[in-house]
């Protein structure tokens, strides 16, 4: 039973047509990795599954609703499915602690008092708990990313979707969001990952997208994918992301 | 000038034929300027934050109308409006509701400069809370709605807070302002600080002009100042650790 269903969804801004003909399904528990060369509308992609991009044609069901008919309630949509950016966007003005307990206290109408002791707990799983009361802007890149994930986790998503969530760190700090997302990934929840992150692909995900000018060129498990890429688009895709110097 | 004689303590002078003193009629003044200036900047910050806040809404009915409303307002000349409020709305208004304006309504120049003044910083105002929030890195918003936030929560509780920090240096010098263009209150009758001192040196000779026109604008000085001072406390007090201003 897919909990993310793509049906021929179509996008264009303006002349540009950004997602063609997209059909693809997750199931539930399962961790997806959408990879593509730049401009490949794999960031489009998963920002139409909790329409921060509305669609221009097709549907897109998930958790068993159709997020592209106006009739659906896309914020209670929205809270049970989490989002990683690649810039975080932790709130500036809110201490840590209150950047994790906000939608909780305000969506989903829990007391102060839960809120915080579910953050502090999601705190400690991504080894921050020391940081509660600090500011995003006293943190590093790789913490905040941290903090990011906890936020969309105090929400108890069905979904995480994650666009990019290392592309904005330094390279120091990628292994500690990737170990972060790792643990998640093992931990059952369904997750799509659009990264260029292939060791993260390799390790755990069930299955590799590949997407190039928005259309799906290839799905398969990580280990075909990696060893014997179809298309020629995809292998020059690997060639030129797996060389060490590229 | 060689005859002028100068005296600072005119102010501590008997209005002539009364027993009431200059100065009492300058803190009289400066009492109603506050009332009117701050009761204005009440009605600036409410409503200017309101439409500031509609002309980046999506939706284009709401955001034209608060467009209309800064181009309306802000591109008149205070004193004009004053006047439309105070001299033309009475006629053209039905016939009872004019005489009420006219004749019965409370202090009909006080409150009529404080909701002129109001609506027209509240379109200074709202210009700043847009761009306020305009300045916002675009995934701010985002980052609301994707957790679940309504649009209207995620202004509240995500661009709001930050848009306002953003603004208050320019919302410091709008606050000044306030003080200082109430002054053009005193042509619709209102009696604040200005009209005070047109009354002591034009009306009542021989109260000396020099004098007391200085002492105003040491008045004046003193109340914008002030409004600075109060405007650099809020701002140092919702600083947000860590956050240098304009950076990202």
């Amino acid at each position: 039973m897919s909990i993310i269903r793509f049906v021929n969804v179509n996008k264009w801004f303006k002349q540009l047509h950004v997602l063609k003909n997209v059909s693809l399904e997750i199931a539930q528990g399962e961790v997806v990795v959408v990879c593509g060369p730049s401009g490949s509308g794999k960031s489009t992609l998963i920002r139409t599954v909790n329409q921060l991009e509305p669609i221009s044609d097709g549907e897109i069901w998930v958790i068993d609703q159709n997020v592209a008919d106006h009739r659906t309630d896309i914020n209670a949509l929205r809270a049970d499915v989490g989002f990683v950016f690649q810039h975080f966007n932790l709130y500036p003005h809110l201490s840590v602690l209150d950047n994790i307990t906000l939608a909780p206290i305000k969506v989903r109408k829990q007391s102060r008092e839960a809120a915080e002791q579910k953050a502090v707990q999601l705190l400690e799983r991504v080894g921050l708990a020391h940081k509660k009361d600090a500011f995003p802007s006293q943190l590093s890149g790789g913490q905040q990313q941290r903090v990011a994930i906890a936020r969309g986790l105090a929400m108890e998503p069905k979904i995480m979707l994650f666009d990019e969530p290392t592309s904005a760190l330094d390279p120091e700090m990628i292994g500690e969001v990737l170990q972060v997302m790792k643990d998640l990934a093992l931990s059952g929840i369904t997750m799509m990952v659009v990264t260029h992150e292939m060791g993260f692909a390799r390790e755990v995900a069930h299955r590799v997208v590949f997407l190039d000018h928005g259309e799906v060129l290839e799905q398969a498990t990580p280990a075909e994918f990696f060893s014997a890429p179809k298309t020629d688009r995809a292998k020059q895709f690997l060639k030129q992301i797996l060389s060490p110097m590229h | 000038m060689s005859q002028y004689q100068w005296d600072w303590l005119v102010i501590f002078e008997n209005v002539t034929d009364t027993d009431e003193f200059y100065y009492q009629w300058l803190i009289s003044g400066l009492g109603w300027t506050l009332l009117i200036a701050l009761s204005a900047w009440v009605i600036a910050l409410i409503l200017g934050t309101i439409i500031g806040t509609a002309r980046t809404l999506p939706n284009k009915f709401v955001a034209g109308i608060a467009t209309a409303y800064v181009e309306l307002f802000r591109n008149i000349p205070l004193i004009v409006q004053l006047f439309m409020w105070f001299f033309v709305l009475p006629e053209m208004v039905p016939t009872n509701i004019g005489n009420w304006m006219k004749q019965d309504m409370p202090h009909p120049g006080i409150i009529t400069s404080i909701i002129g003044l109001g609506l027209f910083t509240a379109a200074r105002v709202a210009e700043q809370i847009r761009t306020g929030i305009l300045a916002l890195p675009r995934g701010q918003k985002n980052a609301g709605l994707a957790l679940g936030l309504t649009l209207a929560q995620t202004y509240r509780h995500v661009l709001l807070p930050m848009a306002f920090r953003v603004v208050i240096p320019p919302l410091t010098s709008e606050f000044m302002s306030i003080f200082k263009n109430s002054a053009v209150a005193y042509s619709i009758t209102a009696t604040e600080l200005f009209f005070q001192m047109k009354q002591i040196t034009g009306d009542y000779k021989p109260a000396n002009q020099i004098e007391v026109v200085t002492i105003v604008g040491l008045i004046y000085i003193l109340v914008a100042f002030s409004a600075n001072r109060i405007m650099t406390f809020i701002e140092r007090r919702v600083q947000v650790p860590g956050y240098i201003s304009g950076g990202k």
